[in-house]
């Protein structure tokens, strides 16, 4: 009987049904999620007693006036945007056509095939692929025996390796959307651009590309935001290299200095929120 | 489109050697699992099964292992109820803010692990330790569910797009009330999307390092972890070469039961 009612009530009461839909998922993501950014980034403004290393929660701009003067952290930022563009790049340069062979190249039937073959390499855990990384990059390792007949060397352990690895971790992250896109690309459409004389480069260039480039968006904001806060990489194939990730890391852990932390991670995060933001309208998050 | 003979012969080959680059680590570290050289020395001295039975015997990863899974049902089991109720709203309600809430469920995977490490950290400590919560598998648990929202979300988003409302209008039509027609109707129908997405949460969290790291209490290790404390100690690299090898064989098991389950063609999320 009451259940009854209740289901009355909530047919007629939309609101309602959208108020309760919402009420959990909205206490839990802007409560806790964006209480705690914002609360971190508030911290952003004080500081740590030098001798205690409490918080100091005094408003000051020291930390921001560290970060954006000290040459160390706008080494480090800037090529932490570096590597995490030159990344994108690279993914986007090999996975493009792979995702382009797999969804208009090969025959269908294969499709799911190849489709399984990207998707296992992502269940494979991260800290296994980088470590199979750092055993080839090692020092007589595969990478050196392989390209020894070349008369060449590996790259070792350094940012060269942080790059390799990094791309290659987000390589599948980069193919799966673009396939998806790509592959919702009726056929047709092509044919009709090839019927009307384009040729194959034209069919790409006006076609192709413009429709399938929320896919790649999409791509480029898994591969991009991955490496701009990755450390994990960098301690095992990164040598001496530092990322930003490494700052906040080492400044939360042995320096204990949540604000300095706080101040460092704005970086990412305004770079991060300015794509996002740059891209919304192409529908992009849709594709993720 | 009227692809030349040549550049369909180019984009083959980009793809072979694509999957060779995507393989070849892989299978390396098959092959090193049964490597007899300790350090994995290349061309392997001689081959061994020793390895494995030390790592059988591994207690820590043992224990590990079921630490990862406790935390990967948790956050499963919330970013299902989370995930699937935001998917409902959006999908079916147009509301002031709607754009937000969906860029919202993207920002805890769009925005870098170690923000969402230390904000979640620091948040846990203002506000969970004055009230005796220590971080610990609770803490973790929230940690991982806020970012696996997004691949539930997003798979039944899609679900909800695709079927329409028809079926339920029917089924309003014949008599069943609110929660009957869930029960009986939606609920089904999401079945195959709610399986996809929560398995793909489950993988998110089982392999989750950075968030782990910052939201762990000193307790608490989850196999990545436990890895990546081991990775270092050149005594304990043949045993994490051999659970590398597990996992790695391991993941055919979850990407096989998403393709079947899922009934899509094509993953969506993550």
């Amino acid at each position: 009987m009451l259940r009854r009612r209740a289901a009355a009530l909530l047919h007629r009461r939309p609101g309602l049904r959208l108020g309760l839909l919402l009420s959990a998922p909205m206490v839990w993501l802007v409560v806790a999620y964006l209480g705690a950014l914002a609360a971190l980034f508030l911290s952003a403004f004080w500081s740590t007693d030098v001798f205690t290393g409490d918080l100091v929660h005094e408003f000051t701009l020291r930390n921001f006036e560290d970060v954006f003067t000290d040459p160390v952290y706008l080494t480090i930022a800037l090529r932490s945007v570096g590597v995490a563009v030159l990344v994108t790049v690279l993914c986007l340069v090999i996975g493009f056509p792979m995702a382009f062979a797999m969804a208009k190249v090969v025959a269908p039937r294969w499709r799911p095939v190849l489709l399984i073959g990207v998707l296992m390499p992502l269940w494979a855990a991260y800290l296994v692929k980088a470590y199979a990384w750092r055993v080839m990059l090692a020092q007589g390792g595969v990478v050196d025996w392989a390209l020894s007949p070349l008369g060449l060397e590996g790259p070792g352990y350094g940012l060269t390796a942080t790059v390799i690895v990094l791309t290659y971790l987000w390589l599948p992250y980069m193919i799966l959307p673009i396939y998806t896109g790509l592959e919702r690309l009726p056929e047709s459409l092509l044919d009709a651009s090839g019927d009307l004389g384009a040729k194959a480069w034209t069919t790409f260039r006006r076609v192709v590309l413009p429709m399938t480039f929320p896919s790649v968006v999409a791509g480029t904001l898994f591969t991009f935001s991955l490496s701009l806060g990755d450390y994990i990489t960098v301690k095992i194939v990164g040598g001496k290299s530092q990322l930003i990730g490494n700052v906040v890391y080492d400044n939360i852990g042995a320096a204990n200095n949540l604000p300095f932390a706080a101040a460092v991670a704005t970086l990412p995060v305004v770079v991060m929120l300015g794509y996002i933001l740059a891209v919304r309208r192409t529908g992009a998050l849709e594709e993720m | 489109m009227n692809l030349s003979a040549t550049s369909r012969t180019v984009l083959r080959v980009c793809l072979a050697a694509g999957f060779v680059f995507l393989y070849v680590p892989l299978a390396l570290v098959l092959l090193n699992s049964f490597n007899a050289d300790r350090a994995f020395g290349w061309p392997p001295s001689g081959l061994t099964a020793k390895w494995w039975a030390t790592a059988a015997d591994n207690a820590g990863a043992r224990e590990a292992v079921l630490t990862s899974l406790k935390a990967g049902l948790g956050a499963t089991a919330i970013a299902l109820v989370l995930g699937t109720m935001i998917a409902f709203a959006v999908q079916r309600y147009s509301f002031f803010g709607r754009d937000a809430v969906s860029l919202l469920v993207v920002l805890p995977i769009a925005l870098p692990g170690i923000v969402t490490g230390i904000a979640l950290s620091n948040a846990f400590h203002l506000v969970l330790q004055p009230l005796g919560i220590g971080l610990g598998l609770f803490t973790v648990i929230v940690g991982h569910a806020t970012f696996c929202v997004v691949t539930v979300y997003n798979n039944v988003l899609a679900r909800l797009r695709r079927q329409g409302t028809l079926v339920e209008e029917a089924s309003a039509d014949l008599g069943a009330d609110t929660f009957q027609t869930f029960r009986h109707v939606t609920f089904p129908l999401l079945r195959p999307a709610l399986l996809a997405g929560g398995l793909l949460a489950f993988a998110l969290s089982f392999d989750e390092i950075i968030v782990t790291t910052f939201t762990a209490g000193p307790g608490v290790t989850t196999l990545p972890i436990w890895i990546f404390n081991n990775l270092f100690r050149p005594n304990q690299a043949p045993v994490i070469n051999v659970v590398a090898a597990v996992l790695v064989v391991l993941s055919i098991v979850p990407v096989h039961l998403a393709q079947r389950l899922s009934g899509e063609k094509t993953p969506k999320g993550h």
